[in-house]
C-alpha cells in the first residue's frame, strides 16, 4: 500500500514536472568582448559568466568553471538581448473585432511556439517580445510577454513567468474604422473612442464597489445574499484602474495622445505606455510630466492618413524632453534588425550610443515593467545577451550569437538552414511569399481586416 | 487710427515675412566649388583631398588642384565625401502619397494590359515625400505603376523640379508582371489551384498581347494607316528593342519561366525586377546576361524552410554567379532607406564596394543614362551629394545635396518639425 501510495505521488510529480516545464538555464562564458552594459557603461575586453541562466559575473579575464561553455568574442560585442515591446510574433490570432472593449481575452491563449519568425528574431539579436493584441478595439485584450526560447514546444515555455500583465488598447483610425465605420456602432469619431473608454472605466469602478460591499458583507456573521454577477472584462478592467495591468496604447496623433492623458489622470491610472505615437514629439513635455512613456517606430510614416505628419526625429525629440522611449517592430522583418532601426536615430537627433541602445533594451524592459530581470547587462539579471561581429549600431554589423537564460538559442556559424520545428505536410515546396507588396499593410489589423476590407477599398 | 494702420501694416509685414519663410528655400542653381573633399567617383577610384566644379548643371572638373572659377561658390568639404546621387531601381513616389488612401494612390489602374499608362503623366513633383527622401542622398528613383500583367510603364525622375519634364532622368520602360505562382503576404488567401489557375490565365493572355504587337509592329512597320489602338503603340518599342520590357518575377519557378519567354520572344531589352528568389536560379539568370533589379533587401524569406538571411544575401549571391545586380526599396515614403538596404546587402556577402555601385553606376548603365549620372565624372550631370561619413552608415548626416547642379534645400517637412517641436514652445505648464 505504501509502495502503491509512493509510486502514485512520484508518478504524478512526474506530471507537474510537465506541467510546470522549466525553461532550460544553461552555463556560459563569453570572453573577451566589447562588453556594452547599457546602465553601466561599456567596457573593453571583458568577460561575462552567466551560471543557472542568470548573470553571475561581469569582468576581466574570468577563468572558466569547470563544465562551463567557453565563447570566444574577442573583437565582438556583447549586449543585452533585444526586447521588442510591439510584436504580433507567435500568435495565432491577434484580433477579438467583434466589440469595442474586448479586456476579457488573452494573446497569451494563442502563443504558437512553432513559427519560424521566433528563430527569425533571434537572428536579428532579440531575446524577448511582447506580443500584442491588434488594435481594432479602442480596449482590446491582454498581451503577453514572452522570451524567444525559440526550440520549445511547449507554449508555457515562451511566457515570460512573472512579467507584468499588459493591455492593448487603441485610439484614432482603426477602432473607428472597425465598429464605427464598419459595423455603425460608436466609436466613429476620435471623441466616440474617448467616450468608449471613460464609460468602460467607469462601468469597472461601479463593478468593484459592488464585489468589494459584497466581499466586505459576505464575511459578517448572518450574511445571507448571492455574489454579483461575474464579469471577466470588468475584472480586467478593474485591475488596471488597481494598477496590478500598464496600459499599452496604440495611438497616432496628438491630440488623441493627450486625450487618454486626461482619461488616465480622471481615473488615477499612472502606467501608461503609448505604442506608435508618431506625433508624440508634438505632446512630448505633456507626456513627460506624466512619466507616460512611448515605444515608436524608427521612420515609418505615410502608410495611412494618422501617420502622414509624422517624423523620424520622434524618437529623438521623445528622449530629449525626458521621455522613456522604445524603438519596436510591430513586424516580422523589422523585427529582426531593431539594431538598425536605433542606429537611425543618431541620423535623426543625433542621440549617443547609448541613448540609442536603450531604446532597443532597457527602456522597453521598463515598459513592460521588466527592467529588474532584463534589458542591461548586470550581475544577477537573466542572461539574455546579443553578440555582434561590428558594433550593433553599424548598418554593417552581423548578429553572430542570441542567448536566452543562458542558452545559445541562435549561432550564425552553426545555422541548419530549415529551423522549422513542425512541418506542415500538406504546405506544397514551392509555397512562396513574396515580401515585396508596396500596398498597405497594417500588422495592428490582422483578422481585423475582412470586416471592413470591401468598404474602404484597401487595395 | 493712424497708429492702428501702422500697428497693422506691421503685422502684416511680419506675416509676409514669416509666410515666406514657411515657404521654405528654394534650390539654387549657378556654378559651384566643393573642395577638400574625399571624392567617392565609383568609377575612377577615390580621390583625397580632390574638388568638384559645378557649372551649369554640369561636373566641370574632378581632382586635385582644381581651379576654383571666378564667381562660384566655395564650399569646404575638409572632412566630407563627395558621392554621386544614389538611384534606387524602383519606387512608387510621387504616386502615392498616403498609402491606405485610394484618393493618393495612383500606380495602379483598372485593366491588365495598359502599357500606355505612364507613371510620369502621375508623378506628383510637389509630393512631401520628395524632399524627404532626396535629403538623404537618394536623388533619382524609378517611379513604376504595379498592377496586373501590363500595368503601365514605368519613368526614371530626378527629385526634383516641379513638372513632370523637369524630373524626367531620360528613362522609360513597360512593366511586366510576369504571370506568378507566389503568394502576396497574408491577405492572399488563394488555394494552390486558385493561384496556379489566375497564372494560367495570365500566361496566356501575355502570349495573346505579345501575338498581336508582332502584327501590330508589322502593319505599322509597313506603314499601313492603324486604328486607335494604345496600348499596342505603347508595345512597339518594346517589340523594335527601343524600349526596355522591365519584367517582375519573384519566385524561382517564375524567374525561369520568363527567362524562357524572353528567349523564346527574343525580347530584345529586358530588366528583371524583384528576383527575390534570385539566388535560386542565379546561374540562369547569369547566363541570360540579363541584369537584375532587386528588392527590398530588407526581406524575410520567401519560404518556411529557407536561412534566415536570404533576403539580405540575395543581392551577394546573385552578384557572385555574375549577375548585374542594381537594388531597389519598392517604397514610396521610406525610398530614404536605399541606403540602408545596401549596407545590408553588402554586410551579407555582396561587399561595400559592389552595394555602391548598385544603386548608383549599375542602374545608371541598365538605365542607359550612364552617360549622365551614376558617378562622379566631368561632363555627367551634377547629381550628388556631400556627406560626414558613409552614407550607407545611420551615423551619417547627408550635408549638401545637388540635383542637375542644382542645390537642394536640406529640408523635408520632417526637418521642419524637429525644429519646431524640439524645443517646443510653450512648454509643459504654460499651456
Amino acid at each position: 500500500m505504501k509502495i502503491y501510495r509512493s509510486t502514485l505521488l512520484f508518478a504524478m510529480s512526474l506530471v507537474m514536472a510537465v506541467v510546470h516545464a522549466q525553461p532550460r538555464q544553461g552555463n556560459l562564458l563569453i570572453k573577451g568582448g566589447t562588453v556594452i552594459t547599457i546602465t553601466k557603461g561599456t567596457l573593453e575586453g571583458t568577460d561575462v559568466l552567466l551560471r543557472g541562466g542568470k548573470i553571475a559575473q561581469i569582468a576581466k579575464n574570468i577563468s572558466p568553471p569547470a563544465g562551463v561553455t567557453v565563447i570566444d568574442a574577442t573583437g565582438k560585442f556583447v549586449m543585452p538581448g533585444i526586447i521588442d515591446a510591439h510584436s504580433h510574433a507567435a500568435l495565432d490570432a491577434i484580433n477579438e473585432a467583434t466589440n469595442p472593449v474586448t479586456a476579457e481575452v488573452f494573446t497569451g491563449d494563442v502563443l504558437n511556439p512553432f513559427q519560424v519568425s521566433l528563430y527569425r528574431a533571434l537572428g536579428g539579436g532579440v531575446t524577448t517580445i511582447h506580443a500584442m493584441h491588434g488594435s481594432a478595439n479602442a480596449i482590446g485584450g491582454e498581451c503577453e510577454t514572452i522570451k524567444l526560447r525559440y526550440g520549445v514546444k511547449d507554449v508555457d515555455e515562451l511566457r515570460m513567468d512573472g512579467a507584468p500583465r499588459t493591455i492593448k488598447f487603441a485610439l484614432g483610425e482603426n477602432p473607428t474604422r472597425v465598429h464605427g465605420a464598419g459595423n455603425n456602432i460608436v466609436p466613429r469619431t476620435r471623441m466616440g473612442v474617448e467616450f468608449v473608454i471613460r464609460e468602460a472605466f467607469a462601468k469597472a469602478k461601479e463593478y468593484s464597489a459592488v464585489w468589494d460591499k459584497y466581499n466586505k458583507a459576505r464575511n459578517q456573521k448572518g450574511f445571507r445574499g448571492a455574489p454579483p454577477a461575474y464579469s471577466l472584462r470588468m475584472e480586467t478592467l478593474s485591475e488596471i484602474l488597481k494598477g496590478n495591468i500598464i496600459i499599452h496604447c496604440h495611438s497616432y496623433r496628438a491630440d488623441e495622445i493627450y486625450m487618454l492623458l486626461k482619461v488616465c489622470a480622471d481615473f488615477g491610472i499612472k502606467k501608461l505606455v503609448f505604442q506608435h505615437v508618431n506625433e508624440g514629439f508634438k505632446v512630448a513635455p505633456e507626456l513627460a510630466k506624466y512619466g507616460a512613456m512611448a515605444s515608436v517606430f524608427a521612420d515609418w510614416w505615410a502608410y495611412k492618413f494618422e501617420v502622414y505628419y509624422s517624423t523620424a526625429y520622434n524618437a529623438a525629440i521623445l528622449t530629449k524632453n525626458g521621455v522613456v522611449t522604445s524603438i519596436n517592430s510591430d513586424d516580422g522583418e523589422l523585427m529582426r534588425h531593431l539594431y538598425h532601426e536605433a542606429g537611425k536615430t543618431q541620423k535623426y537627433g543625433a542621440l549617443s550610443d547609448d541613448e540609442a541602445l536603450s531604446l532597443i533594451t532597457i527602456n522597453p524592459a521598463r515598459q513592460l515593467g521588466i527592467e529588474h530581470r532584463v534589458g542591461s547587462l548586470e550581475v544577477g539579471k537573466e542572461g539574455d545577451v546579443a553578440i555582434f561581429q561590428g558594433h550593433p549600431l553599424s548598418s554593417y554589423t552581423v548578429p553572430m550569437m542570441t542567448i536566452v537564460d543562458g542558452v545559445v538559442r541562435f549561432d550564425r556559424e552553426k545555422d541548419p538552414d530549415d529551423v522549422r520545428i513542425y512541418v506542415d505536410p500538406k504546405e506544397p515546396l514551392d509555397a512562396v511569399t513574396i515580401d515585396t507588396s508596396t500596398d498597405y499593410i497594417d500588422n495592428c489589423m490582422q483578422q481585423a481586416e475582412e470586416n471592413f476590407y470591401s468598404i474602404f477599398d484597401l487595395r | 487710427m493712424k497708429t492702428r494702420s501702422k500697428i497693422l501694416s506691421t503685422i502684416y509685414l511680419a506675416c509676409a515675412t514669416l509666410s515666406i519663410c514657411a515657404q521654405g528655400q528654394k534650390a539654387k542653381s549657378g556654378s559651384f566649388a566643393l573642395t577638400n573633399a574625399t571624392v567617392q567617383t565609383v568609377t575612377k577610384g577615390v580621390i583625397l583631398d580632390g574638388s568638384v566644379i559645378i557649372i551649369d548643371g554640369k561636373i566641370a572638373a574632378v581632382g586635385t588642384g582644381v581651379a576654383v572659377p571666378a564667381g562660384a561658390e566655395v564650399i569646404d568639404c575638409k572632412g566630407q565625401w563627395i558621392y554621386p546621387g544614389m538611384i534606387d531601381g524602383g519606387t512608387q513616389l510621387g504616386l502615392s502619397e498616403v498609402g491606405s488612401d485610394p484618393r493618393t494612390r495612383d500606380y495602379n489602374e483598372v485593366g491588365d494590359v495598359i502599357p500606355q499608362l505612364k507613371a510620369l503623366s502621375a508623378i506628383n513633383p510637389n509630393s512631401v515625400l520628395i524632399p524627404v527622401t532626396r535629403v538623404s542622398g537618394v536623388t533619382t528613383v524609378i517611379s513604376s505603376p504595379e498592377g496586373d500583367l501590363i500595368p503601365g510603364t514605368a519613368a526614371l525622375i530626378n527629385l526634383h523640379g516641379y513638372t513632370p519634364d523637369q524630373m524626367f532622368a531620360g528613362f522609360e520602360g513597360v512593366v511586366l508582371v510576369y504571370p506568378n505562382t507566389g503568394r502576396k503576404g497574408f491577405l492572399d488567401r488563394r488555394t494552390s489551384e486558385e493561384v496556379r489557375k489566375s497564372s494560367d490565365k495570365a500566361a496566356q493572355k501575355l502570349n495573346e498581347t505579345w501575338d498581336l504587337a508582332i502584327q501590330y509592329n508589322k502593319l505599322d512597320s509597313a506603314r499601313q494607316v492603324l486604328k486607335y489602338y494604345p496600348e499596342m503603340e505603347a508595345l512597339l518599342g518594346v517589340i523594335r528593342g527601343e524600349r526596355a520590357l522591365m519584367i517582375e518575377a519573384n519566385t524561382s519557378k517564375d524567374i525561369l519561366a520568363a527567362l524562357k519567354w524572353v528567349a523564346e520572344k527574343k525580347v530584345k531589352k529586358v530588366i528583371l525586377t524583384g528576383v527575390a528568389e534570385g539566388w535560386r536560379v542565379a546561374s540562369e539568370i547569369a547566363k541570360s546576361g540579363i541584369p537584375v533589379i532587386a528588392g527590398p533587401v530588407l526581406a524575410v524569406p520567401t519560404r518556411d524552410y529557407d536561412r534566415y538571411d536570404k533576403g539580405y544575401a540575395n543581392p551577394g549571391l546573385m552578384k557572385k554567379a555574375g549577375v548585374t545586380v542594381a537594388l531597389r526599396t519598392t517604397q514610396a515614403e521610406n525610398v530614404r532607406n536605399l541606403p540602408y538596404n545596401a549596407a545590408f546587402a553588402a554586410a551579407y556577402g555582396m561587399g561595400k564596394e559592389e552595394a555602391l555601385r548598385s544603386v548608383t553606376i549599375v542602374p545608371a548603365e541598365i538605365f542607359g543614362v550612364a552617360d549622365k549620372m551614376g558617378s562622379i565624372e566631368v561632363g555627367k550631370n551634377a547629381t550628388l551629394f556631400v556627406s560626414d561619413g558613409d552614407p550607407f552608415e545611420t551615423k551619417t548626416n547627408i550635408l549638401h545635396v545637388f540635383i542637375g547642379g542644382w542645390k537642394i534645400p536640406m529640408v523635408s517637412r520632417q526637418t521642419e518639425l524637429y525644429d519646431e517641436f524640439l524645443k517646443r514652445d510653450p512648454g509643459a505648464g504654460k499651456d
